[in-house]
């Protein structure tokens, strides 16, 4: 008891992962360079113009934007992270039980009371 | 120096070997998707689809990608052009990365996949919710306004059917006790707790639909406001990219749907007669996935678009509130029964 013995055998699976990921990138830049060669570029000013229905676009395309797509990217960060808390508490509920089931719901019950005010408060309504 | 490498060198060949194993016939069954898509679509309006390539058609999907990748590559003036490269490549990469953890059958007691990982559930999570970065980079890099309004809409709907994605999988861990993929699949659940799962299979069903950006939640490409969406700029293979990449997704979930609620590999309903015994997993698997695909395509010929606010609704006051009361129902009922998994 008491020892401290990391086992790193279980990072050898990660091995797959990664050789598949540089095969994935260097095929799909691959491709993408490969039709960029083969493909015959003609390119001039008009192609070149950002699609615009018609007419010359007026401006810059970085400019205002809702807010509300704002406060959407806020909640979704709040209720992942839940999402992520929720995982381990689902997978190990049977060791820890009752004590761990209540927990949980006090937190949940909380974050309701967040959710019920942003409701209230209008931050998910869209007109 | 050699001898000494070699054994490594086999073993990473023998990996390679494996990942294109996955990685061929996923890009067929995205070719023949596609080809599916415009027959099934076809026949549900009394047309013929693609018919004039090959007998009955069957070579356009390759007849298209060809002449995809002989187009010319446009690179718009006013674009961060970086970014925009890079985007196609991340959305085909992460469409293609999160196949390196499914279970795809069982030979002679071997499980088929690549890498056994024991939070494999979790990874698919990360990966899919990566998925956002390639279009909101494509939709900013453009610099082009249809693809701006198109990348920010895609993002908020992605992320808003996340969360409830992310709760409906709490909800499946519950009764498997695993973040493993292979024992989820395994994982044997009385019936009655299939029975309380359905309705999460139902949100997860319409959230995938939500996901994937398909009909009747495609609003981030609703050609009839905003022409392509996020997409519109691109050409050639590097829109071509983004197109397998959206197609690769959808079989990526049904097959996650497949492994978190129809039994992945297994025969269906638990069968278990001689009659079948001698169908090889995958086949199982591969008919359940086209299943969940045939779904993906019959809402495209049937459903109207919804509307934005519509959508939003859905998604954050009727499938979150829904699922988050759901987790805690199905907790507290497996407690209080006492057949949580140990």
């Amino acid at each position: 008891m008491g020892s401290i013995m990391v086992n790193t055998e279980f990072l050898m699976e990660y091995l797959p992962i990664l050789i598949f990921i540089g095969l994935a990138t260097g095929m799909s830049c691959f491709m993408i360079l490969a039709s960029y060669i083969i493909g015959r570029q003609k390119p001039d000013a008009e192609k070149l113009k950002a699609f615009e229905c018609g007419f010359d676009p007026f401006d810059d395309t970085r400019g205002k934007f809702d807010v509300r797509f704002y406060l959407v990217a806020i909640l979704f960060i709040i209720f992942d992270l839940e999402v992520a808390f929720l995982f381990p508490w689902a997978v190990s509920l049977g060791a820890i039980g009752l004590i761990g089931f209540w927990s949980m719901v006090v937190f949940l019950g909380v974050l309701t009371i967040g959710f019920i005010y942003e409701w209230k408060k209008g931050a998910l309504e869209w007109e | 120096m050699i001898e000494l490498l070699t054994p490594y060198a086999i073993q990473v060949a023998f990996i390679v070997l494996k990942i294109l194993l996955i990685i061929v016939p996923l890009l067929i069954g995205v070719a023949y998707l596609t080809y599916a898509e415009r027959k099934v679509m076809a026949a549900m309006q009394l047309r013929q689809g693609p018919n004039m390539v090959g007998p009955f058609g069957l070579l356009q999907p390759f007849a298209d990608g060809l002449k995809l990748f002989s187009k010319e590559t446009i690179l718009p003036d006013m674009a961060n052009k970086p970014i925009f490269v890079l985007a196609p490549i991340l959305t085909f990469l992460l469409s293609l990365m999160a196949w390196a953890v499914i279970p795809f059958g069982e030979l002679f007691g071997k499980t088929l996949l690549l890498s056994n990982i024991n939070v494999g559930i979790l990874y698919l999570f990360a990966v899919s919710s990566l998925g956002v970065y390639g279009i909101l980079m494509a939709g900013w890099a453009s610099n082009s306004r249809y693809a701006f309004l198109g990348g920010l809409r895609s993002a908020a709907q992605m992320v808003s059917y996340e969360v409830s994605i992310g709760f409906v999988m709490v909800t499946v861990l519950l009764t498997t006790g695993s973040l493993n993929l292979t024992e989820i699949v395994m994982a044997e659940r009385p019936f009655w707790v299939s029975v309380m799962l359905f309705p999460m299979f139902i949100v997860f069903i319409i959230s995938i639909l939500a996901e994937t950006n398909r009909t009747p939640f495609d609003l981030p490409e609703g050609e009839s406001e905003l022409v392509g969406g996020y997409n519109v700029e691109y050409s050639s293979m590097t829109f071509a990219l983004f197109f397998l990449g959206e197609y690769a997704n959808m079989i990526l979930m049904s097959a996650i749907t497949v492994i978190l609620f129809m039994g992945g590999w297994l025969p269906p309903f638990g069968i278990e007669s001689v009659l079948i015994d001698w169908v090889p997993g995958i086949v199982w698997f591969g008919l359940k996935i086209c299943m969940i695909l045939f779904i993906f395509l019959w809402s495209r010929a049937t459903l109207p678009r919804y509307r934005y606010d519509q959508l939003m609704r859905l998604g954050w006051k009727v499938f979150l509130p829904f699922s988050l009361v759901w987790v805690v129902l199905v907790a507290g009922v497996l407690l209080a029964t006492d057949s949580l998994p140990v």
